[in-house]
This record gives C-alpha cells, sequence and structure tokens, in this order.
C-alpha cells in the first residue's frame, strides 16, 4: 500500500496491446466526407492530409457502431480483429490483454457497463405458464387490463368505516406508476443533462419515474419532480431541502450491483461547469463518494437516516433504500424493511455503472433473480412484506424479464441499460472514457448535443410503449387481468435446466411437474 | 430583542415523542414565530430539520441524535450536549453547542457555521464541501477523535484543544485522510503518524490569521473565553496535497 500515492513520471513505454477492432472502408462507396471523422469520440477516423483521404486508426476504435451508422454512403463496417493468441484455455486474450493494461500502468482496471461475462442469466432458465382449456385466457384486446402498481409501504390491515365506507387507516404516502418499469439511477456527470431531459420527459409521459442518481438535480428537471426519484448517496452531492422535496422518492442508495462494497469517484474531467453546478462542488474537482455512508454503520444508523429524510420532507414521500444483490441480502433486506424503508431496490450483479472497477464489477455480487426471491421469500416469511414494495435492477432487457421479475416477488423493475440502448447506446463499455460516441455517458458538450431530449424521450416512450403491450398479452394468456394478481406468483413459473438448489432458491417447480 | 409573546414560544418536551415535537415546531413556525425555547429536552431527535427558516431555537437539556439534520437556515443553541450526526448534510444555519457533541458532527455540510465548545466523537466534518459563496465552518473548543475531517471537499475545520491538559496531545487519528479540499486549523499538539497521508502541514498565512481570528472571535463570543489568549499560541495549517488524491488510481 501507500505506493499507488507515488507520483512518478512514467516513461512512455511500447504497449503490447494490439487493436480489437478493424474499421474497413469500401473505397467505391467512400465519399471523403469526413462524417465519420466527426462522428468517432475515440479518433479512431482522420484525414491523411499527405494522401488526402479519411483514413482509420484501429487501435482506437471501441466498437461503438457510430461511424457505421451515421456514414451516408453506408461506406463502413467495423469488426472484430482479435489477436489469435495460441489457443488456451486459461490464458485467453481478455486475460492477456488485462494484464498488459496493468503492466503498463500500474492501475486499477477501471470499465463501464455491467458485467459482460457468462454468468447465467436466470430470467431465460424460467418460463412462464399460460391458460389452455380449464381457465379462459383474455384477450387483452378486448377487455382491460390493470397494470397500475402503487409503490410505498402497505398497512397490515385496512379499517374501513362501516357507515361511510370510508378509509379510516392513515396510508403511508404511496406512488402511482402507470406500468411497472422505471428508469434506474444515472447521475447528471455520468451521464448528460440530454439524457436525463430523454429520461425525465418520457418517465412524465408515461407515468412511472426516472432517478437522479447521486449528482444533484439540474434545474430545468425540477418540472418534472412529481416523476422523479431523487438519491441521496454516501457523498451526498446537491442534498439540500429544495430538492429533497422536489422529488416524489427519496432513494437512499447504499450499494450498486455493478460495483457493491465500493463509492465512486467520478473524475474531475467529467466535473464541468454545468456539472459542479449540481453537485455543488467546484469546477474539475473530483467527486468522491465514499465507500459507506459514514453515517450508516449498521441498520440502526439506517433507520436514522431513513426517519430524517422522512422528517425533513415532513412524511409526504416513501424512502427507497437501495443495495446491491450480495450473499446476505435477505436479512439486509430484512433489517431495512424494519428501519423503516418503504421500498427496498435489489440491484443485481449484472447491472452496468457509468465506472468500476473491473475486478469488482466481474466478481462481486450475486444475480438479481436470487436476491429477489430469496428476499421476497424472507420477507414473507417474517411477515413484513407489505411493509415495503420491492423493486429490482440490473440486467433487465425485456417486457419477459419484467413479466418473471414481477412472478417472482417484484413490485417493479428499474431499467438502465435497456433505456440507454434505446437512446443509442451500443453497449461499447466504455461509459468510464467520458469519449461515448453517442454523446450519453459524457459531459462533452460536443457529444452531448447528439442526444435531442425530444426524440430521446419517444424512443423510450415507444419501448415502455411496446412492452406494456406485450406485458398485457402475458397477462392475458395467464388469465389475470392484473399486474397485482401476478406478484409474487410463482406458481406461474417453472424453471429449466436448473439444480434442485436453485429451483428451491427461486421457490419454482422445474417444467414439466 | 423585539421579540414579544407571539413570536416566542416555549414548549416543555417532557415526555414528548420526537414525532410529535417536530411536528409541533413545523406548527408554530407557520405563525411567525422568530424564538422557540425547548426545555427539558431528553433524546428528541431531528430538532430543526425541516423548518427551513430563520429561527432562534434554544435547547435545554440533551437532543437526540442528527439535530439539524439537513438543516436550511435556522439557529440552534443547545444549553447541554448534543449526540451524533449534529449538523449532517447542513446547508445553512448555525448550532452552537455548550458542552460536546458526539460522532460525525457535521457529516458533509455545504454550508452553515456549527460551534462546539468542548470535545467532539468521531469523523467529525467529514466530506464537508463548499460550493461558490457557501462554506460550511466547524470550530471545536477541546478535542476531536479519529477521522476529523476525512475526505474533507471543502470548508473550514477549527480544533481548539482547550481542554488538552498541559503535555496532552490530540489522540485523533487518520485526520484529514482522503481530504481533497478545504482546510484544518488546529491548535495543541499532534503527531504526523496521525495525520492522512493526503495532506500536509504548513503555518498560516495571512489569509488563514484573517479567517481563524474571525472564527475564535465567534466561538468565544458565544462561550465567553478570551480569543486573545488563544490566537497567541501556535496554529497549524492541514491542506490537501493533491486536488485529486486518487487521480493516479486507475488504467483506462
Amino acid at each position: 500500500m501507500g505506493s499507488q500515492y507515488v507520483y512518478k513520471k512514467v516513461k512512455t513505454m511500447k504497449t503490447y496491446l494490439t487493436s480489437k477492432f478493424a474499421v474497413i472502408r469500401d473505397p467505391d462507396r467512400c465519399i471523403q466526407c469526413q462524417v465519420c471523422i466527426n462522428q468517432c469520440g475515440f479518433n479512431a477516423n482522420y484525414f491523411d492530409a499527405e494522401e488526402n483521404e479519411v483514413k482509420s486508426r484501429n487501435e482506437n476504435c471501441v466498437d461503438c457502431q457510430r461511424c457505421v451508422i451515421f456514414c451516408p454512403t453506408q461506406a463502413l463496417t467495423v469488426t472484430g480483429a482479435p489477436l489469435e493468441y495460441r489457443y488456451n484455455c486459461n490464458w485467453k486474450a481478455n486475460v492477456i490483454e488485462d494484464i498488459n493494461k496493468q503492466a503498463e500502468t500500474g492501475g486499477v482496471l477501471l470499465t463501464g457497463m455491467g458485467t459482460d461475462k457468462d454468468y447465467p442469466i436466470y430470467w431465460d432458465h424460467l418460463l412462464l405458464n399460460a391458460s389452455q382449456v380449464t381457465n379462459p385466457s383474455i384477450d387483452p384486446l378486448r377487455e382491460p387490463m390493470e397494470l397500475t402498481t402503487y409503490l410505498g409501504s402497505k398497512p397490515n390491515k385496512l379499517d374501513i368505516d362501516p357507515d361511510t365506507l370510508e378509509l379510516k387507516t392513515k396510508m403511508a404516502p404511496q406512488v402511482k406508476l402507470n406500468v411497472p418499469v422505471m428508469f434506474s439511477a444515472m447521475s447528471y456527470g455520468a451521464v448528460s443533462l440530454n439524457v436525463q431531459t430523454s429520461l425525465a420527459k418520457a418517465a412524465t409521459e408515461i407515468g412511472t419515474l426516472w432517478n437522479t442518481g447521486e449528482g444533484g438535480l439540474h434545474s430545468s428537471l425540477i418540472k418534472y419532480g412529481n416523476n422523479t426519484t431523487v438519491q441521496v448517496a454516501s457523498g451526498r452531492f446537491g442534498v439540500h431541502s429544495e430538492y429533497l422535496n422536489a422529488g416524489r422518492i427519496i432513494e437512499i442508495k447504499i450499494g450498486q450491483g455493478a460495483k457493491p462494497g465500493i463509492g465512486g469517484h467520478l473524475p474531475g474531467e467529467k466535473v464541468s461547469s454545468e456539472v459542479s453546478l449540481t453537485r455543488m462542488i467546484p469546477q474539475d474537482s473530483d467527486a468522491l463518494s465514499p465507500a459507506p455512508h459514514h453515517d450508516i454503520y449498521s441498520i440502526e444508523d439506517l433507520l436514522q437516516l431513513i426517519h430524517a429524510l422522512k422528517e425533513a420532507t415532513n412524511y409526504s414521500k416513501p424512502i427507497s433504500v437501495k443495495i446491491a444483490a450480495v450473499h446476505n441480502a435477505a436479512a439486509i433486506a430484512s433489517g431495512i424493511v424494519r428501519g423503516g424503508a418503504d421500498i427496498v431496490v435489489i440491484d443485481g450483479f449484472r447491472g452496468a455503472t457509468g465506472a468500476a472497477p473491473k475486478v469488482i464489477r466481474d466478481n462481486v455480487g450475486i444475480p438479481v433473480e436470487l436476491g429477489l426471491a430469496s428476499i421476497d421469500t424472507r420477507l414473507r416469511q417474517e411477515g413484513i412484506r407489505n411493509k415495503a414494495s420491492i423493486v429490482v435492477s440490473g440486467g433487465i432487457r425485456n417486457s419477459g424479464d419484467v413479466v418473471k421479475a414481477i412472478a417472482l416477488g417484484a413490485d417493479a423493475v428499474n431499467i438502465g441499460t435497456a433505456a440507454l440502448i434505446a437512446l443509442g447506446c451500443h453497449v461499447c463499455q466504455q461509459c468510464h472514457t467520458g469519449k461515448c460516441s453517442w454523446g450519453i455517458c459524457t459531459s462533452d458538450l460536443r457529444l452531448t448535443r447528439r442526444v435531442n431530449p425530444e426524440v430521446g424521450a419517444r424512443r423510450l416512450t415507444n419501448l415502455i410503449r411496446g412492452w406494456s403491450l406485450e406485458i398485457k398479452d402475458i397477462l392475458g394468456g395467464l388469465g389475470v387481468n392484473a399486474i397485482e394478481s401476478l406478484k409474487g406468483n410463482r406458481l406461474h413459473l417453472r424453471g429449466i435446466g436448473l439444480t434442485d438448489t436453485e429451483l428451491e432458491i427461486l421457490g419454482v417447480r422445474v417444467a414439466g411437474s | 430583542m423585539g421579540i414579544d409573546n407571539k413570536t416566542l414560544i416555549k414548549i416543555d418536551t417532557c415526555g414528548i415523542y420526537y414525532r410529535d415535537l417536530n411536528a409541533r415546531l413545523r406548527e408554530v413556525m407557520q405563525n411567525g414565530t422568530q424564538k422557540i425555547e425547548l426545555t427539558n429536552v431528553c433524546g428528541q431527535r431531528y430538532i430543526g430539520t425541516d423548518l427551513n427558516k430563520k429561527v432562534d431555537i434554544e435547547i435545554h437539556g440533551t437532543p437526540g441524535n442528527d439535530m439539524g439534520a439537513f438543516m436550511n437556515g435556522p439557529k440552534i443553541v443547545v444549553y447541554g450536549n448534543a449526540q451524533d450526526g449534529c449538523g449532517n448534510t447542513m446547508n445553512e444555519g448555525e448550532i452552537v453547542v455548550h458542552g460536546h457533541a458526539g460522532d460525525i458532527t457535521g457529516l458533509s455540510a455545504r454550508g452553515g457555521k456549527i460551534f462546539i465548545r468542548d470535545d467532539v466523537g468521531y469523523r467529525a466534518g467529514i466530506h464537508m464541501k463548499e460550493y461558490k459563496e457557501k462554506k460550511p465552518t466547524i470550530v471545536i473548543g477541546g478535542t476531536a477523535q479519529d477521522f476529523l475531517g476525512e475526505y474533507m471537499a471543502g470548508g473550514v475545520l477549527v480544533l481548539l484543544g482547550m481542554n488538552l491538559k498541559a503535555g496532552e496531545k490530540h489522540k485523533a487519528r487518520f485526520v484529514g485522510t482522503g481530504m481533497h479540499g478545504g482546510v484544518i486549523y488546529i491548535k495543541g499538539e499532534i503527531e504526523d503518524y496521525q495525520l492522512g497521508k493526503e495532506v500536509g502541514i504548513v503555518e498560516l498565512d495571512e489569509n488563514d490569521l484573517t479567517v481563524l481570528h474571525q472564527l475564535v472571535h465567534e466561538f468565544c463570543a458565544h462561550f465567553g473565553c478570551d480569543a486573545d489568549s488563544i490566537l497567541n499560541q501556535k496554529f497549524i495549517k492541514l491542506f490537501p496535497r493533491y486536488l485529486r488524491p486518487y487521480g493516479r488510481l486507475y488504467a483506462y
């Protein structure tokens, strides 16, 4: 330890890393217009003045496909160009490359997005049921289908005045979602303002929520407050009473699926004057989010912050607590609910990030499917499942995953990567570089202009509309007409290709039984 | 002071649950209350949290945790000890404690002033940050425990060491670990090993002395001590050696 702080000027050395991708240019189609040069955030295309020709630097290409899509004559293709290392099951190309990268820099390998490793995706091992003969399926084109979900703590029982039929029970604050799909926390600074504006506009139109992440709330987005979850994380950036009161839900972020147990460092390069405004820190300074909240070292401390936030907003908003899915998530979730949280968010290890150490992203945490099943089971066993809503995130890819998550016990899901893909993200995993050619995960104003919030909101709204229609189709097939009826109904699920232990944790029976 | 009966509210808080007390405070703030006197305070949490206006709150007794958490405007004077989390993530206002304060005093504060007459617990002033005219300040009359000013990103932290006996040193370790902004002034002896590796020690310059002079005078005005006899003694200044302590941590 300590050596990482020694600042020595490292002499440049020959890199042993080779290009991973090749930009292939069809000379018959290329009209030398230089669009590809302008579009690339990574300087992979350039104009060779001496030869008067547009060329490519393969070593800079990250396979984001921006130039391919924006080439007006379809002259470009990007393909993989992996170095053919000698066959070896232990020492594969990515392992060798990582070692070289560290040998050349001496640093922690940083990466973006969610893990790309080949871990099992349990959604793909779960099958949904459908009605046949004995109970009729419902035609969603003919019958009303209810996707409305209310997030918030539910009472143990309802007290109704027998004379007036009015509700006597004092309800905890509830948040109505038209669709059980929200947008994951992505901070301003990690993503651009245009991305957040797209998410906020779409959430408002759809009737769901977007999430500020830990980066404060830009003044132009306060008007979307009713469809906003504001986050309080360990750095407490941009947290003040106006911010807390602007949101519909306040989320205490304890952990993130892509990097459980560690904090975040937003590098100074990304702290532009606008970003500094919402984070309330000086421009160009690093924004350090410590690993833990230093006022939360126990469940009792968490309880205290939950109630501090309730006090700060006069008990008008549900308080959500987001944790990464880890080995003992069920016991932790029980503590969170007993601590007074209205919503528990579980982020699985396939969840994405703007930047995380690769070794953490690829090795820490558990799949959200298992985390969700064990937490839902545990809260039911303890008789406190009604005390809090469960929201899951971390690798929700389509409406099938949404339905399976709800059948496993979730109230709603968050989507991050899927939402960014709708905005143009090609999952090139370069979020940490701040050079995103698609203008999503960057604060470079030249690049951020590439996301038009009107178009972005339309793409997101379309995506959620498509998913909603599909969810209604699935529900109709199951013979239920409300998403509430599916919640935690694991009898609608069957497992395929799973061990007995996995089936037991998921609480589902094997297909065919 | 021009405070008449209408604008001065006295509440005997004996046996009042914190939620009811804070609801009452919100309510009395609606009628132009300028001063609130709370007596027999015994552990009620979050006092002053959601008031968002300038108001003087006088507390007699021992307020509970997170007093003035997320506070935005009020001035709280405590005649007694404050517990943990006093001024947690505070935005604006002032806290004056005639006694000790517990752990995480002024954690992540982004504005306002905190004066503690005696000692504070662990992690005081950690991750305070400043932005433009907003500059949080904590002055501690006594000594502090470990992690004072850890991750500090802005603001001013003063440790006066007034209750150290002759020859006694501050005991805090990891002072200013990960500090990347702001400044800490310490009176009284502290060894190098007690400091985070991200901080450096220098003599105070003119500018520092002006800041310190003003804060010590404010401190003494609150607690009735002699500012000059404090300012005559030797102070050291801790500053962040690197604005980006973790800038070279990563491989891209």
